[in-house]
């Protein structure tokens, strides 16, 4: 292989243009990405960026030693269509960039509204995003966040810190539901009340008020809740629709296999827009986790190479973090769906604990730890020990 | 010197923290000492909390390695080294050696 395409210049990205010279890769590297910014860490957008104390060079992925990587960058440029017969990448200036192989590390994006919003009205996945966001989180603003997963847990808990008022909305019956079940959903959530934040739950958005600029939201059972700010945070959705006529097997985001290779010879696929066979789980997943997005791309590049990976056992377990409140909050594995929980450290009520996810056989398969680094980097491995 | 406490409460593959001008943490990496700052320079988790995997401690929260030697890390999310610091053993006694700069203490292991 002489020449590499990477398309996404995020964290997935940057590393595989790493990976490629680490594991001994010397030809051409060029890296495409549409946003203006060179590499960022997302992150500290919902954290410590958005509550002013980390400044845009901190949050820069890029080091000194990185120019030494000799990539072309093509930054601001969009790839807008792959040419799999050619290894072909056409970006949107009409530059067609052919090469022996591609690298898809396209990412998500925030999963917004099906109408048009009024002013006020806000998504949190980029730079430009946050930038435009921490403008209005001023103190006494009413903020309101529309979905209580993750990134709207941690805007709320920013929020409140720069001196905001903040109800937090969500259809389910629990925060965070999706990622750690009602129960857990249930107890990392009572952070948001402890912080005089108001929750709405079981509360479907009926529509946003206001003409030019957000009042107010209505919700489906008619309560109007007023607002300076709205966050929606619904999710994300995998960027591959210009992938649509390409030929490479799509299905919520690029399927590959455990590697992350997909079903065309030379094109691989990494990070946050990767749909990939997951030996935790003996299931295809798409894990929109910084972790993952960090270390796919070591196994993706040496799978191109024909080389030989070994990583850590515990490196397939799925990990991610958050920071709310001041709390660091850690899952690693998988729930399943008839999955109890045992608590081995600490206790719920007191919300510093370290509890297992154990399913129908009695087999731990997941760990969530609150404030508990420690004990929790033990079961992290100690659930790899499952493979 | 700064006392970090008995060779026996501190077996291999454990660690100790101790406060000198700023937190330290020190290893037993299989009957060798190593002592760095106990804080990552990426947030502030305790290293001391963290994985020892031979000559490297991974961070407990994002998995910034740092090599015990060095204090450099071997990759993002942290991009900075921790300082490391000397650690003498006594009559059964551990004692630190706070260095003064993280520049002091990378350029004298390179
Ligand atoms: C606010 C926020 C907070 C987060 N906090 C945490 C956390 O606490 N813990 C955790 O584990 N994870 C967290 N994450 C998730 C983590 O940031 C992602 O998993 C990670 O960024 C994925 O990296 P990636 O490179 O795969 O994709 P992305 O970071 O999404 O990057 C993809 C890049 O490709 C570009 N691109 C897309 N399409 C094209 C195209 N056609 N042509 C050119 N360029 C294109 C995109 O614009 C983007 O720059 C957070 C994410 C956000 C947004
Ligand atoms: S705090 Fe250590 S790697 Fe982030």
């Amino acid at each position: 292989m002489r020449d590499i395409t990477i398309v996404g210049a995020s964290l997935a990205g940057l590393t595989t243009a790493r990976s490629l010279r680490e594991q001994g890769f010397d030809g051409r590297i060029v890296v495409i990405g549409d946003e203006e910014h060179a590499p960022y860490d997302r992150p500290p957008l919902s954290k410590e960026f958005l509550a002013g104390t980390s400044s845009e060079d901190d949050i820069g992925l890029t080091e000194p030693d990185d120019s030494g990587l000799g990539v072309e960058w093509r930054l601001g440029r969009t790839a807008e269509a792959l040419d799999t017969g050619e290894r072909a990448v056409l970006l949107d200036d009409g530059e067609r960039i052919t090469t022996d192989g591609v690298v898809l590390a396209t990412g998500a994006r925030a999963r917004t509204l099906p109408d048009s919003v009024p002013e006020g009205v806000h998504t949190l996945r980029t730079l430009d995003d946050a930038r435009a966001l921490r403008k209005e989180l001023v103190p006494g603003a009413r903020l309101i966040v529309i979905g209580a997963g993750f990134i709207g847990a941690e805007i709320a808990s920013t929020a409140v810190g720069l001196g905001c008022e903040v109800d937090i909305v969500e259809a389910a019956a629990a925060p965070l539901q999706r990622a750690l079940g009602t129960d857990m959903g249930s107890v990392c959530g009572r952070l948001h009340a402890r912080n005089g934040v108001r929750m709405h739950l079981r509360a479907g958005l009926a529509e946003l008020i206001g003409e030019f600029r957000v009042t107010a939201v209505r919700l489906e059972d008619g309560r109007e809740l007023p607002a300076d700010v709205v966050v929606v945070g619904i999710g994300a959705q995998p960027n591959v629709e210009w992938l649509a006529d390409s030929g490479i097997p799509l299905h919520n985001g690029v399927l590959t296999d455990e590697r992350g290779l997909t079903e065309v010879p030379g094109v691989a696929a990494v990070g946050d827009c990767a749909n990939s066979h997951r030996a935790y789980t003996a299931e295809s997943m798409r894990l929109e986790h910084w972790t993952n997005a960090l270390q796919q791309p070591a196994a993706a590049v040496a799978a191109l190479l024909g080389r030989e990976h070994a990583a850590p056992a515990h490196h397939a377990v799925p990990y991610f973090w958050s920071d709310q409140y001041g709390h660091q909050i850690q899952f690693a594995g998988h729930r399943t769906a008839d999955c109890t929980i045992q608590v081995e450290e600490g206790d719920l009520d007191s919300g510093d604990f370290l509890a297992l996810y154990v399913d129908g056989a009695g087999a731990p398969v997941g760990v969530l730890g609150i404030d508990r680094p420690r004990a929790f980097g033990r079961w992290r491995r100690r659930l790899a020990g499952r493979l | 010197m700064i006392f970090v406490g008995e060779l026996a409460d501190l077996p291999p593959g454990e660690s100790a923290r101790v406060q000198g001008e700023a937190p330290i943490a020190v290893f037993n990496v299989d009957g060798e000492l190593f002592a760095i700052d106990d804080t990552c320079t990426h947030q502030d988790a305790s290293l001391s909390d963290g994985w020892l995997e031979g000559c490297a401690v991974e961070c407990p929260l994002h998995a910034a390695c740092f090599d015990l030697r060095t204090g450099r890390p071997s990759g993002p999310p942290a991009k900075k080294p921790v300082r490391t610091h000397q650690v003498s053993v006594d009559d059964g006694l551990v004692y630190v050696l706070e260095s003064t700069s993280v520049d002091a203490a990378v350029e004298g292991v390179s």
